[in-house]
């Protein structure tokens, strides 16, 4: 029996979570996400759980990592500054591959900014914030439904490619009540465990080494340094480097089509909206009101790894369009794929675009 | 058919909570789709405060409200920031003890603070008065799926008094 209830944005993102088994939250509350610290805090303990309220966003992903390494599901929820504090760490969680769930209900910036508007103006930052080359997950959820679905996602795309992974919400489906259905049990897939006679970072043929967390009976040696299979240091080898990070990057990208998540709404149109996240549902609503085969619509769960292969799914496309609460960022993305002109339908300030805007682009680069 | 239901008082007044109950009417109990939306900002303690409902048939694409066809106004202030601008086809229902003006739609007079000062001896359940007065004016959702989404959302051992509030709302709201 699934239970149905009438939730906001943030509270369905932890129902998600405790759902998915997390039992660990280290935090610091910041508006907008700070709905989701609050319902762990309650809920968290009365499942056996542990919720630490941190001093800060540095401490929280550091708290995080380490839950993790002692085998529990573990995550933390921040918006823009608070992520930026962040982004250290996540390397060492990249480096380390930590499987951990990272969810930013993104805000406006730079800086402060507006704590209570939408934006999606940190999608480079979590692909790229962190220094050096690695690979992470990054998904877009449009609905409150989504925020518990792509919750429970997360976490299963963190453990199975062991890297953090990112739900990118923003303030709009952080805030929003809608109706969703939780179900009574969710589709669990943790870590393949360390197998006997591997070593700790010895990749399988996947490029994802077992998992062996703290207590599970193997000794691990766990370093943001470049480390050889057994996971010790070896800082100064070329080659050892060079093994490491490409395998961390192509750990990712080699499982493009299998992290993929996108709709592809008529296939055979010309003109082509691109979306993820908030912005996807004004699209919806400007083809539902005027409904026209030429015009067509590829709206990604997951944006990183970026699946190029879905912007093969429209032959005929002659433009793309980009709707995105940011100035232009994953709009680079796209033109580095196709051939055709991309246009950016850039909005900041907070508020989603209105259908009468993205009919107005529509109509300017027919 | 697509409502736009728009709710601003100050607060402290459960304006938040009323738009929260009505969407979680529509959306649980009476088989319709609902978004619920509000203002976040420091302005909206004490100062004006305001939630917002939009309910339809169908499943909600665009979720935010565009121009809405039901507003409820609890406070002068709620008026001025966000209902003097209501459209000529829109309906206002209006805590007549707590705002002065008037809209140039059509709208209700429920004199839901008073109501719930002095005829139900709790002051706070005037939100719950002009909710019930909004679903008798409107038939936004039904009087079933309300009384149910209001029982869900008001702390236990008040249930009586938020009924018998909602009832006199509906009393108001057929009269007026």
């Amino acid at each position: 029996m699934s239970r149905t209830e009438f939730m906001q944005g943030n509270a369905a993102c932890a129902e998600g979570a405790l759902a998915a088994g997390c039992r660990f939250f280290g935090g610091y509350p910041i508006t907008p996400s700070t709905e989701i610290a609050e319902t762990m805090a309650r809920r968290l303990p009365k499942v056996g759980g542990v919720f630490i309220a941190m001093e800060d966003e540095i401490a929280s992903i550091a708290a995080v990592i380490g839950a993790a390494w002692t085998g529990a599901r573990a995550m933390t929820a921040t918006s823009g500054p608070g992520f930026s504090l962040m982004m250290e760490n996540i390397g060492y969680a990249a480096m380390t591959e930590t499987p951990c769930v990272i969810v930013n209900v993104q805000r406006g910036g730079p800086s402060t900014g507006q704590p209570t508007r939408a934006a999606q103006g940190d999608m480079l930052q979590c692909r790229f914030g962190s220094h050096g080359d690695y690979s992470t997950i990054a998904i877009t959820p449009n609905s409150v439904q989504e925020m518990f679905d792509l919750t429970v996602k997360a976490f299963n795309l963190a453990d199975r490619y062991r890297v953090p992974t990112f739900l990118m919400a923003d303030e709009i489906v952080g805030h929003m009540r809608e109706r969703v259905t939780i179900p009574d049990a969710v589709e669990i897939e943790r870590p393949r465990p360390l197998a006997e006679g591997r070593l700790p970072f010895e990749a399988g043929d996947d490029g994802i080494p077992g998992f062996a967390p703290f207590g599970s009976g193997r000794a691990v040696h766990v370093t943001g340094l470049t480390h050889d299979e057994r996971g010790y240091p070896d800082t100064t080898d070329p080659e050892a480097h060079d093994i490491l990070v490409r395998r961390l990057v192509a750990k990712v990208e080699s499982a493009r089509r299998d992290i993929a998540d996108y709709e592809v709404t008529n296939p055979d149109a010309e003109t082509v909206f691109v979306t993820y996240g908030a912005p996807s549902r004004t699209v919806e609503q400007v083809l539902h009101d005027r409904p026209d085969d030429s015009i067509g619509h590829l709206r990604l769960r997951v944006v990183w790894p970026f699946p190029d292969f879905a912007l093969d799914e429209f032959p005929n496309a002659r433009t793309f369009l980009m709707p995105e609460l940011n100035m232009g960022q994953m709009v680079r993305e796209v033109e580095r794929h196709v051939d055709q002109p991309v246009v950016s339908i850039p909005k900041i300030g907070g508020e989603l675009h209105t259908p009468a805007e993205l009919v107005r682009a529509l109509e300017a680069c027919r | 058919m697509r409502h736009e239901v728009r709710f601003s008082g100050y607060g402290g007044q459960g304006i938040i909570l009323s738009a929260v109950i009505l969407g979680r009417a529509a959306a649980l109990y009476d088989n319709k789709y609902a978004v619920q939306t509000q203002v976040y900002g420091p302005e909206a303690r004490g100062g004006a405060s305001m939630g917002q409902v939009v309910i339809d048939d169908a499943p909600i694409l665009y979720p935010e409200v565009a121009e809405p066809d039901i507003y409820v106004i609890m406070s002068q202030q709620g008026f001025e920031k966000y209902g003097v601008r209501a459209g000529k086809d829109a309906v206002m229902l209006i805590d007549s003890d707590l705002v002065r003006s008037r809209p140039d739609c059509r709208y209700y007079e429920i004199p839901a603070t008073s109501e719930a000062k002095n005829n139900l001896k709790r002051e706070i359940v005037a939100n719950i008065v002009m909710i019930g007065a909004l679903v008798a004016a409107t038939g936004v959702v039904s009087r079933e799926a309300i009384e149910r989404a209001v029982l869900d959302s008001v702390p236990k051992g008040t249930e009586e008094l938020n009924l018998k509030a909602l009832k006199r709302g509906f009393e108001l709201g057929e009269r007026a």
